[in-house]
Formats: C-alpha cells, structure tokens, sequence
C-alpha cells in the first residue's frame, strides 16, 4: 500500500511507537486505542477565555458537533480546547489581520470580510457577553443555561441575521464560532481538537504521511482505507 | 536616514516566478543583479518537510507562506462612488511571500493562451465586426503573438518539466492532447499525471458527449526529471497539499526547485530579502530610473539601490502600486478613460458545479496540485459566439486536487451548516464529491481598474492599492454558460446529485476563488493605450521592464502561469540581445 517513501516515514513512527509503547497525545492524555470516547475534563487548562466564556463555547460547539454515532461531541472531542488555544496565541492576538482604520461596519455586505477593530479573542469574547445579554433579556438565563431545543433555535435565528446585537455584528460572530469549530474538528490532532482523530474517522480521512502514488491508481473506484495518523505521530 | 549602496548593473523587485527567470538571464548574460525580495527565504529541506508540511491548519488555513496583510493589503470598493474597504485578511487571492513567491504554493496550472487570446481585439473584430465589441469592454491586443511567444513557452515547459499530453504538434492534431490548442514546437517534457478515478469518469462522461478531453498540463513531474538549468525534481506523491503548500517531494516545479541551484552559482547574483522596496527612484526629465528605495523591515533601515536596469517582478499589485508611487506614467482615470497606469484590472471567473456520486469512492485526499482532467471545447473563442450574447469562455476541467477536511466538505444543497444533519451528510458525501470548475475568461471593463487609496495605508504609512472591481454583464453571461455545460458533463457523469454554483451579487473577497489577478500595467502598441511596450519595457522609463501578468490586457480562460513565464523569457531575449547593446527604448513612436 505505502510505496518506499511512505515507508521510510512510517517505519520512523513505528520505531518510535517501539521505544514509548503508552505514547499519548501531547496535552490530551488520550490514547491512540480510540476505544474509549475523549472527555473535555476540568483538567484542561485555560490559556485566554473565563471558565464562563469556555462553558458558553462548550455548549455552541456541542450544538454545532452533537455526539452521535458517528463521533463524540465538539467539546468531547476538544474544540473548546481548540477555541482558547488559538485565541491566546497569535491568531487570537490578530495576527496576519489588517487593523489599521477606519473601520467602517459591514452593514450586511459580507463581501468584504469582518471590518471590526477587535482582533479575534476580543471579538469572540465581546461576542459571547453581547449574546449572553441578548439571552438573558430574551429567557432570563445565559447561552450555557438554555435548553437544546432552544440554544439551537437561537444559533439558527443567528445564522440567519435574525438577532442584532448592538456592538457586534452578530452574522460575523456566528460566522467565527462557527469556522473555529470546524477548524478545531478537522484540524490536525496536533492544536488540542479532533482528538483521536473523530473526524477524520468520521469522513474517512487517513491523514498522514499521504504519499499515494502507487495508490491513486490500485484504488481506483475502491475506498482507500487506512488507520488515520496525525503529523505527532511522525515526530 | 537613507543609506546609498554601491551601484549595480540590474535590480529586481520581487523574487517570484518572473523574477528569478529575469534574474538567472541577466546574470548568465554576465549582469550583475541584485534581487530584493520583500519576504524571507526559505530552504525547501528545512521548510517543507514531512511531517509538518501536511499542516492544514497551519498553512492553508492560516496561511503561513502568504503576504501578510498587516504589511500591506489592497482596498475594495464595487463601484466608483462607493467607498473602499480594505481586505483585512486575504480569501478570494492569496497573493505570495518569500522567495519563490506565488510560485512556492501555486498548484502548478501550466497552459499556454490560445493564439487569439494574445490578439483578442483584431480576432474578434475580425469574426465578428468591430460593432459587436461593447464600448466599456476595454479589450486589446498584447502586440506579441503566440508565434512570437511559442519558444519561450517551450522553455517554461521545459525548465518546470511539464506533464502533459500535446495536442497540436507543428499544425498536427495528437490525439489525447487539447486539439484547441496553438501548434507546439514538441511534446511535454514529461508524461501526464496519472488520472484519478474521478479524472476518468470526466474524461469517459465528455467523449461520450462529443467533447475533447486532455490531461491538464501539470508543474508536478509525473516522473522524476533533470531540467535545462541542472536541477532534479522528484515524482510527484499524489498527496493533496499542493496549492498553499511547500513541496517535500520537491516534485513541484518552483523558482526554488528549478532556479536556485543553478542562481547560487552564478557569481553575479544576490539577494537581499525582508527588503520592501517602496518606490523606483524615477528621472522624469532623463525618462529613466536610477535605482529604487527599499526598507529592511526587520531592522527598519532605508536603503537606496541605484542601478542601470530595474525590474518590476512583484505581481500584479506591487508592479502596478510601484508605478504609481514613483510617478512613473499617466495614472488611469476611468471617468475620463485617460492614462494607462491601473487599467484594464482583470481577474478569473470561475464557476463550479458540484458532484455527489451515491456509489463511487472518489479518495478525494488523493490528488496533485495539476491533476485534472480537461476540455477546451468553449474556452476563448473556441466556439462560435455569433448568436450568443457575451465573448470569451474558459476551460472546463475536473480537478484532483485535494480533500482536506477544514475547508474541503462539500454537501448537497440544502443541507445545514451544523448539527446532525450536516454530520451524515458530510460523513456520506465527503469520499463521494468532486467539482467540476470553469476557468473563465475575464475581459477587460472600463470601470475595473487600480489606484491608490486615498485613505488607508501600510505599515510604513504609505498608500494601499485600491481595487475597483465587479463582474460585468459579460462576465456573469458567459459563467451562465459554462455552468450550464459543466453541469451537462456532470450528469453525463451520472452523478447522483449536479449542483450548480452560480456566484450571485457584487464580487465577494472573503470566499477564495483564483489568485489569477491581471492588469494595471498592460502592454500594447502605443503610449496612450499601455504602460510597456511589447517588450515590457516602460514607455516613460526605457530602462524599466515589468514582468508577470500585470502586463496583460485582459485574462484568458486559464491559469496565467506560463504566459507570465514566456513573455519574460520573451523580454529578456529582447534586453540581452538588444538593449545591453542600445540603452534605448526598444519602440520607437
């Protein structure tokens, strides 16, 4: 199946494998068996959000991602991990984001991209307040509190432009939530989400070290299935 | 303060794909040249390699190898009265960073333009009458024919060790190959890719049809290969991170992969990188330039290059934004359609179709930045556009390109965004998908056009370039068309499910479609109509030359590498055998 060079990588991982039988997954305590579904325990730790902003996000991500039988949840499977990761280091700080003004709103033209001043941990955070708010005025308890029938009924009217929120543009709020938890999902296992590789598992993915150039001809027409491997897997 | 550094024979400003060609042929030819590089460099071996470089996140998402518009970005407006906003990240183009440019993480697309794409106006007029070419269709011909270019093309293919089939070997048909296409001095240096499973069910769906599909040609060598400058490339891996991507297999051909070893030994050259050059410094008395003015942004010092050539090879924004910093011709004013410099702005149209097959397994993972499969049949003016209501066209090709799952999901329409739902249909669609995608001409507008912005700046202050930019009638009438034949193909693919994707409303930045940007420094026949000659070389500077595609009129129906790569061949030739010898410009009026 693997041609040489996918063997000489694989053979580097599987003598790695030898020497730390129990690897584990950097800062995810899970191991590579996938038998037993991953839990987002209190055990991890927050670089950038309150515990507060990270139960808000446990429960979009949750709503976004539901356990079922074809994966864990979101937050199971570490999005909210993901989330405030990616939010305390560069890309949260704005990195590779223009933010020089005037800052002009959108007023609905998604053409041009978000225009807010805020680089995207101040964004998500003065999102989630503003949400929160909206929540408590519309049903008396915040996000985290609401029932699932109704968190998915609000994240829908927010998907649809049904809900402004006076200092953010609620469809690029919902539109961020929304691409963090992909990312956090189908990223490499590497940044603290898609543990055990749930969506890869899920789609059919294999990963890595994707040398197929034997492959794209002896599969054609057939599924290539493989054990997914993550690029920790390689190291 | 500016410090003044000591003369050189040539400058280069931006050390992509055109720059590097330009570089190796001023420096063979004897030159000292210096190339100034905005980004860092980069060594393949250490950057590119397994098993970081499978990083989706990293540098497809967050775009690691890319411009970073903190330094600078361009601004939008759709209109002329609306006022512009700026692209605070990059989405619809990824413009490149670094040595080798766009060039390190294209996917490496290498067609050649139709002979009538290089003369567009006189073919259509001559097809069809002048009358029938709307007014603000500001269209031209690039005053270099595909004859004069076919050579140069010839040595792109070579040096990149294309994989392709030919279709017209010297005015003979080949079988395989694309029969549209403008006779070729020989075949490809290296045999096509091999088809994926779903390459072969467009391929079988559009012979049946009575199309004439070929193999895309693809810089990924097929097969591992020693081009003309010495350098080896390596079989191509199949392995679905080529576009946005460093190549580990080095089997993509780059300025890196197929320039750098033989540019390290070629005692002439340098290269200074992190320098931002921020304008050419222009004798507008003398009509020449003494050098340019750049900034080491990792130290903040500001240096002044003189030299007896400068090249502008710094793609289709920063040609056009140095020209207009420096002063260097008339700025065109789209009210009054005087001036050239930031006219004819163009870009790629590209439609797409979407496939769901309910019983293939496709392995979409499985893919090389080239591999597609093909048909010319109505791209340019291939077909007869008499009875039809717009010009031009595009390719319609179905690519394997890749699956990466953070931005590659697709499912039918209708299906939600999140939830359950979305999960079974992305878990029962996602091996089963493929797009069917139109390359789409884009025909000049008298509206379309670069300046620069009144009001937002880059990190030195300076003015950002802005964009005014939106499809025309022309634009949106030809995409109707070739998604309705892309759909045809795709069900005579027997796909389950054929959904169209027509782009709607005002040109959309956030969502990518094509890095193919063009214009803003046309060339053409006179002063009045272009910025460079057919040479490239400045008409109001004779010792300024502008590569890439900012010098074409107007973009055709393909990917826009390889015409960039053979008009700087082509200028070259001209600078080495002419103007070394005769300072001068190279056309007279």
């Amino acid at each position: 199946m693997l041609d040489r060079r996918g063997f000489m990588v694989s053979g580097g991982a599987f003598a790695l494998a030898q020497a730390d039988a129990a690897a584990v997954d950097s800062g995810t305590n899970i191991k590579h068996d996938g038998a037993e579904a991953p839990k987002n325990t209190a055990a991890d730790p927050l670089y950038a959000l309150t515990p507060g902003e990270a139960e808000f996000l446990t429960a979009v991500v949750d709503a976004f991602i539901p356990a079922d039988d074809l994966s864990p949840s979101g937050s199971e499977c570490g999005v909210v991990v993901f989330i405030d990761r990616q939010l305390a280091g560069a890309y949260g700080a704005g990195a590779r984001l223009y933010q020089e003004g005037p800052f002009q709103p959108g007023n609905g033209q998604s053409q041009f991209g978000p225009q807010s001043p805020l680089p995207p941990l101040q964004f998500i955070q003065l999102g989630i307040a503003e949400l929160d708010t909206w929540s408590m005025a519309n049903s008396n308890v915040p996000v985290r509190q609401l029932a699932k029938p109704d968190l998915n009924t609000l994240l829908q009217n927010l998907e649809a432009g049904k809900i402004a929120l006076p200092r953010i543009d609620a469809r690029a709020f919902f539109s961020a939530l929304l691409q963090l938890t992909m990312e956090g999902f189908f990223s490499d296992p590497i940044y603290g989400g898609n543990r055990d590789k749930a969506s890869w598992r899920m789609i059919g993915y294999p990963g890595l070290p994707a040398t197929y150039s034997k492959a794209i001809k002896q599969y054609r027409g057939r599924r290539y299935q493989a054990e997914p491997r993550s690029i920790a897997d390689f190291l | 303060m500016v410090q003044v550094l000591k003369s050189t024979d040539a400058v280069i400003v931006g050390l992509g794909w055109t720059g590097a060609i330009m570089a190796r042929e001023l420096s063979r030819a004897g030159l000292k040249v210096i190339a100034l590089e905005r980004g860092p460099d980069r060594d393949a071996a250490e950057s590119f390699a397994l098993p970081q470089i499978r990083d989706e996140l990293r540098y497809s998402v967050r775009q690691e190898l890319m411009q970073d518009p903190k330094v600078e970005t361009v601004t939008l407006r759709h209109r002329l009265d609306d006022e512009a906003r700026p692209v605070r990240r990059f989405g619809s183009f990824l413009p490149g960073d670094g040595v080798g440019g766009m060039g390190t993480h294209w996917n490496g697309n290498t067609f050649r333009f139709l002979p009538s794409d290089h003369r567009l106006r006189s073919h259509l007029t001559e097809r069809y009458g002048a009358a029938r070419i709307p007014d603000d269709m500001t269209i031209q011909d690039w005053d270099v024919t595909y004859e004069d270019l076919e050579p140069h093309y010839s040595r792109f293919e070579a040096l990149c060790g294309v994989s392709g089939k030919a279709g017209n070997i010297a005015g003979k048909i080949q079988p395989g190959g694309n029969p549209f296409e403008g006779p070729r001095s020989g075949e490809y240096p290296n045999r096509p890719l091999t088809p994926s499973h779903a390459n072969e069910l467009f391929r079988h769906a559009a012979t049946e049809i009575g199309l004439h599909p070929f193999p895309a040609p693809a810089s990924n060598a097929s097969a591992p290969y020693t081009n003309p400058e010495g350098a080896s490339l390596g079989a191509c891996q199949y392995c679905g991170h080529c576009d946005r991507f460093g190549c580990e297999a080095n089997a993509k051909a780059t300025p890196m992969s197929t320039l750098a070893p033989a540019l390290r030994q070629t005692a002439g050259f340098s290269k200074v990188t992190n320098a931002y050059v921020t304008r050419v410094l222009y004798d507008a008395k003398g009509k020449r330039a003494t050098g340019v003015r750049y900034v080491d942004l990792r130290s903040g010092e500001t240096y002044d290059q003189p030299a007896d050539i400068v090249v502008l090879s710094a793609w289709v924004f920063g040609n056009t934004r140095l020209m207009l910093q420096s002063g260097i011709g008339e700025p065109y004013d789209p009210r009054s359609g005087k001036g050239v410099v930031g006219k004819n702005y163009c870009y790629q149209i590209q439609p797409t179709v979407q496939l769901f097959f309910k019983d293939e397994e496709l392995n979409p993972f499985m893919g090389a930045g080239g591999l597609g499969m093909v048909v010319d049949d109505f791209n340019g003016d291939n077909f007869d556009h008499a009875k039809l209501g717009f010009f031009g066209g595009g390719y319609i090709s179905l690519n394997s390109t890749n699956g990466r799952p953070i931005s590659f999901r697709p499912t039918p329409p209708g299906t939600p965004a999140w939830g359950t739902k979305w999960k079974q249909e992305t878990a029962q669609w996602y091996r089963r998908t493929a797009s069917v995608l139109c390359e789409g001409t884009n025909y000049a507008s008298r509206t379309n056009a670069l300046d620069l912005d009144p009001t937002y700046r880059d990190m030195l202050g300076q003015p950002l370039l802005r964009m005014t930019y939106n499809f025309t009638p022309n634009d949106r009438a030809m995409a109707d068309f070739l998604l309705g034949k892309a759909a045809e193909i795709g069900r005579a693919m027997n796909a389950t499910v054929v959904a169209p994707q027509p782009r709607k409303g005002d040109f959309n930045v956030v969502s990518y479609q094509s890095s193919h940007n063009t214009g803003g420094t046309i060339m053409g026949r006179t002063p009045s109509d272009s910025v460079v000659n057919r040479y490239l070389q400045s008409w109001d500077a004779h010792n300024v030359f502008v590569l890439g595609s900012s010098v074409f009129p107007q973009n055709a129906g393909y990917n826009p590498t390889a015409a960039a790569a053979a008009t700087t061949y082509w200028c070259a030739d001209a600078l080495v055998k002419k103007y070394l010898k005769d300072p001068a410009p190279l056309v007279t009026q």
